[in-house]
């Protein structure tokens, strides 16, 4: 197992690398970052002044490695709005955001799993064409769009919810059921197809051939499988909902990375979406590391795989 | 000698989209006491389905069971399987009557330990504790030739070799001493060295514990040294049932000769060709109202296309279902 | 109880068994689709939103540029002070939103249509190559894959956006060589399967050259997945190009798209909601109509994949 996670961990790394050199090429591939990052109207000189103190005006291989060495300690450069770090920006706002998404994700998994189980074990039921007609909706109603409408219903109509901000519990619920939709319809569908995908191996025909009780097999030989195959589901799904947190925090005014990612690129602060988006992979990279540890404890072809 | 299964007239019928599939078109045989029984056909011709259905196996929907009686004598006197209550069923399966699959590989699961995996037969049908069903488990892995057998009972699946865990299959099945194994092509996954080992081990369980044993194979030169009776199916019916070497020496159902003639014999001179049947296997979504072989057949004549041949004596302990007399080279009488 | 698949029945097989003609597929797949009535449902929605971008000026009542200032913010039909000149109402600026939904099909299905065929192309030719060279090609082009399919997607989109600037082109451009991965992924999968299924081996050993080889027997086997995973795909991709309108990152302003009409109708929410429900219902059923197309097709194309029905 230990050489799973170290290579696991050294993919990671490779990752990380290829990202910056992706991030650090396409600030630079309209060929002048200066002229993106000032405003429309700056002049030709305050522009030039600009290019030589960020150093644009260096050669590119000078460039990246400054760039890479700063990031690598954690020197994303100074926001450009703020003109203080970018990163203690960015810590700032990733509590709000976290809370979000795994709000979003509980309720997801609390809503979507029971359907994929019920309906995977009863195909063809009434509760099974719920269960896909809710995945079917998650997946085609455009989740920013829902926010607004919700919002409409809930929170100007019905006044149940405040529709923006993030100070009582209750402002959470309806941002964290919107970034969870999308998750909830795959949710179900993956948890649906898993049960039929486990009820149809081979070892659970074994199973039936011993003669256990049918609860024993659902219980011990289909559902630990299913569990198996949906916590590296549940791992994706989470870093998709950081990503979607940019619509949703935008609409429901919520003070997290998402909200802070639409702001910056509405002040054209570059250097802060750019941190955004290093920062971004990170956390989505390490997400995706801590999904692999946790297969790796609960599957054993993993944990003691040679 | 004591019947310990008698099947008659098995019918099992899959309705898919595409149309009632006729897998299983009356099937009817028997087994004696600690009788080894191969079952012998091409792919989909329903020997699989035949014994699936026999213990509630096959998937429901869109399988379904519509005919037959399945009597069978074991510890607790005689009963149909086909008429048995779920529960009662599962009694059976796997106490009285053990299964072992084709691919061993697929047929463990995965993320529990193999002991655990034979112990859980041992707790459900013995009504053993943990304990006594762990030890009884290692001496279970023991008897099917696993070394080590103690530090073994906590691998999983994945660290063995398929050869390894088509023993532990065996172990699961031979678990409760059943009165008979059901063994579905145990080694066609296998390498050639292995299935070799494999046969070996049935016939020591057998002479052991004294279980009757089907052996469903398409392969005829693993069935010589091991099977007692032979049975040949085609078209999700029996075409020809008989002693081994009587099947050998005097085949009487033309599929029969074809399977023969198909088959690579080492102990005549090695150049012998390899002989295919022509034509294709039946197509199941048809209802069934002649002889399912006629298409294939060299000898059919009109009666072939019009009525289902039915099982008729040819022999000492030999039925056939051809309307064809192979060695009179006419209609058969009767 | 029992749970195993049935055996295959013989005539189950695939819309694209090489053994039938193309009548007998075409035969199944409309035996199929009749029987799956929400494919057909899917084939009706798409089919209506094509045709609304064909002949958008045709159906529109009005030039969907066209602002009427004394006509502004007119609420749909069938609300309170609502007229029949404007069905669906008008926006802020008075222009006719049933008319600028029609046109946004255009946007939404020449973002899909040739972000697809983009990402289609580069992942073709990408997966075949790797699958089909193997060796050290084939770990650099997987392990690229496998870099950008790890990367949050959403957030590299809208930073790449934000970047390039707004335009049709950027927009395309950005979904065809992001998704492109995808396909990469899915083609490389099917040409090692179809390498290990040994028929690939008897060609060669009759004498067949490469590109006969991959004309004849290796694309035939790929198109199934890969209209599939198109139809998702593009469906993902008209969803997306909504979310960067949204964001105002897409096409310009002036554009009528769907994501642009939600932007500018979000800030009238609570005076005016048609504005921007009438976007979000059209990118809804766009999405919906795709989506059930792709399960469809998969179930016909893609007998491994299908679904288990009753």
């Amino acid at each position: 197992m230990q050489r799973y996670l170290f290579s696991r961990l050294a993919q990671s790394l490779l990752i990380l690398i290829g990202l910056l050199i992706i991030v650090f090429f396409m600030v630079r591939v309209t060929g002048d970052p200066a002229s993106l990052m000032m405003s429309r109207e700056a002049s030709p000189e305050s522009i030039a002044a600009f290019r030589h103190k960020m150093g644009f005006d260096r050669p590119l291989i000078v460039q990246f490695w400054d760039f890479l060495t700063h990031v690598v300690v954690g020197d994303f450069g100074n926001s450009l709005h703020f003109k203080t770090p970018a990163l203690p920006l960015l810590l700032e706002r990733l509590p709000a955001t976290v809370e979000l998404a795994t709000i979003g994700l509980i309720m997801a998994m609390l809503i979507a799993i029971p359907l994929g189980l019920i309906g995977g074990f009863n195909p063809g039921s009434s509760i099974d064409s719920i269960g896909r007609g809710l995945a079917l909706l998650g997946q085609s109603i455009p989740n920013f769009w829902l926010a607004l409408i919700l919002i409409l219903f809930f929170a100007v109509k019905l006044r149940w919810f405040p529709s923006f901000g993030r100070d009582e519990f209750k402002s959470v619920i309806l941002p964290a059921f919107v970034i969870g939709l999308p998750t909830m319809g795959q949710l179900v569908r993956m948890t649906r197809s898993a049960v039929l995908e486990i009820r149809g191996e081979d070892f659970v025909r074994t199973a039936h051939s011993k003669g256990l009780e049918p609860r024993v097999i659902y219980i011990k030989h289909v559902l630990r499988n299913v569990a198996v195959m949906l916590v590296s589901v549940i791992g994706v799904q989470y870093s998709y909902m950081l990503g979607g947190s940019i619509y949703i925090e935008a609409v429901f005014a919520w003070p997290g990375m998402g909200q802070l990612t639409e702001q910056a690129i509405g002040w054209r602060d570059f250097t802060l979406v750019q941190a955004i988006a290093v920062f971004g992979s990170v956390v989505v990279l390490a997400i995706n590391l801590l999904t692999d540890v946790a297969y790796a404890l609960i599957d054993p072809r993993i944990r003691y795989g040679d | 000698m004591a019947k310990v299964l008698e099947v008659k007239d098995l019918v099992t019928k899959f309705y898919t989209l595409d149309g009632v599939v006729h897998a299983v078109n009356g099937v009817s045989f028997d087994l004696d006491e600690g009788e080894t029984l191969a079952i012998v056909g091409e792919s989909g011709c329903g020997k699989s389905v035949t014994m699936l259905s026999l213990l509630g196996l096959i998937p429901s929907p869109p399988g379904k069971v519509e005919r037959g009686n399945a009597f069978f004598s074991g510890g607790t006197g005689r009963c149909d399987l086909l008429q048995l209550a779920a529960p009662e069923l599962r009694d059976v399966r796997g106490g009285q009557i053990g299964f072992v699959f084709q691919d061993p590989i697929s047929s463990l699961n995965p993320i529990l330990t193999v002991g655990e995996q034979i112990a859980e037969s041992l707790t459900r049908h013995l009504g053993l504790t943990r304990e006594q069903a762990h030890r009884r488990a290692i001496k279970l892995l023991e008897e099917v030739g696993i070394p080590e057998a103690a530090q073994r009972y906590d691998s999983y699946p994945h660290h063995f070799s398929g050869g390894m865990r088509q023993r532990v299959m065996i172990a699961i099945a031979i678990s409760c001493s059943p009165s008979i194994i059901i063994a579905d092509e145990p080694t066609t996954a296998l390498d050639v060295t292995v299935q070799a080992q494999i046969v070996d081990l049935f016939k020591r369980l057998r002479d052991m514990i004294g279980m009757a044993i089907i052996w469903i194979t398409h392969d005829l030169g693993v069935v010589a040294g091991l099977a007692e009776r032979v049975l040949v199916m085609y078209g999700g019916r029996v075409a020809e049932v008989a002693l081994v070497d009587d099947l050998y020496e005097r085949p009487q159902h033309p599929y029969t000769h074809g399977l023969l003639g198909a088959l690579p014999r080492i102990d005549t001179d090695g150049s012998r060709r390899l002989v295919s049947i022509d034509g294709t296997p039946p197509d199941l979504l048809i209802p069934l109202v002649r002889c399912p072989f006629a298409p294939r057949c060299a000898y059919a004549f009109e009666r072939c296309w019009e009525e289902i041949p039915q099982l008729m004596p040819a022999g000492i302990q030999h039925q056939v279902a051809c309307f064809y007399d192979i060695e009179r080279g006419g209609p058969r009488s009767g | 109880m029992a749970t195993r698949e049935p055996p295959p029945p013989q005539a189950a097989d695939s819309l694209l068994d090489v053994e039938r003609s193309f009548g007998q597929r075409l035969a199944y797949a409309g035996r199929f689709l009749w029987r799956d009535r929400s494919g057909m449902i899917g084939l009706v929605l798409f089919l209506v939103v094509v045709a609304a971008a064909l002949f958008a000026p045709q159906i529109s009542p009005y030039n969907p540029l066209a602002q009427n200032l004394r006509d502004s913010k007119i609420p749909p039909a069938w609300y309170q002070g609502g007229s029949l000149d404007y069905l669906f109402g008008t926006d802020n600026l008075g222009r006719d939103i049933f008319s600028r939904i029609i046109y946004g099909t255009r946007v939404s299905l020449t973002v899909g249509f040739f972000g697809v065929l983009i990402a289609g192309t580069l992942g073709l030719v990408l997966g075949a190559i790797a699958g089909y060279v193997g060796g050290r090609v084939d770990s650099i082009i997987v392990g690229g894959v496998n870099m950008v399919l790890s990367l949050p997607y959403l957030l590299f989109v809208v930073f790449i956006a934000s970047i390039l600037g707004r335009s049709l082109i950027n927009v395309i451009l950005i979904f065809g060589i992001t998704d492109a991965p995808i396909f990469a992924r899915v083609t490389r999968g099917e040409v090692l399967r179809i390498r290990e299924s040994g028929y690939i081996e008897s060609a060669i050993s009759v004498g067949a050259r490469s590109g006969r080889i991959i004309f004849d027997h290796i694309l035939p086997n790929l198109i199934g997945p890969l209209i599939t995973l198109a139809t998702f795909e593009m469906s993902r991709m008209i969803f997306y190009e909504a979310g960067l309108g949204f964001l105002g990152l897409s096409v310009p302003p002036t554009v009528p798209s769907w994501g642009n009409m939600l932007a500018a109708g979000r800030k009238y929410l609570t005076s005016s909601p048609w504005i921007a429900t009438f976007p979000g219902l059209a990118i809804m059923f766009t999405s919906l109509g795709m989506n059930l197309l792709g399960d469809w097709l998969r179930d016909v194309l893609d007998p491994r994949l299908r679904r288990s029905r009753k």
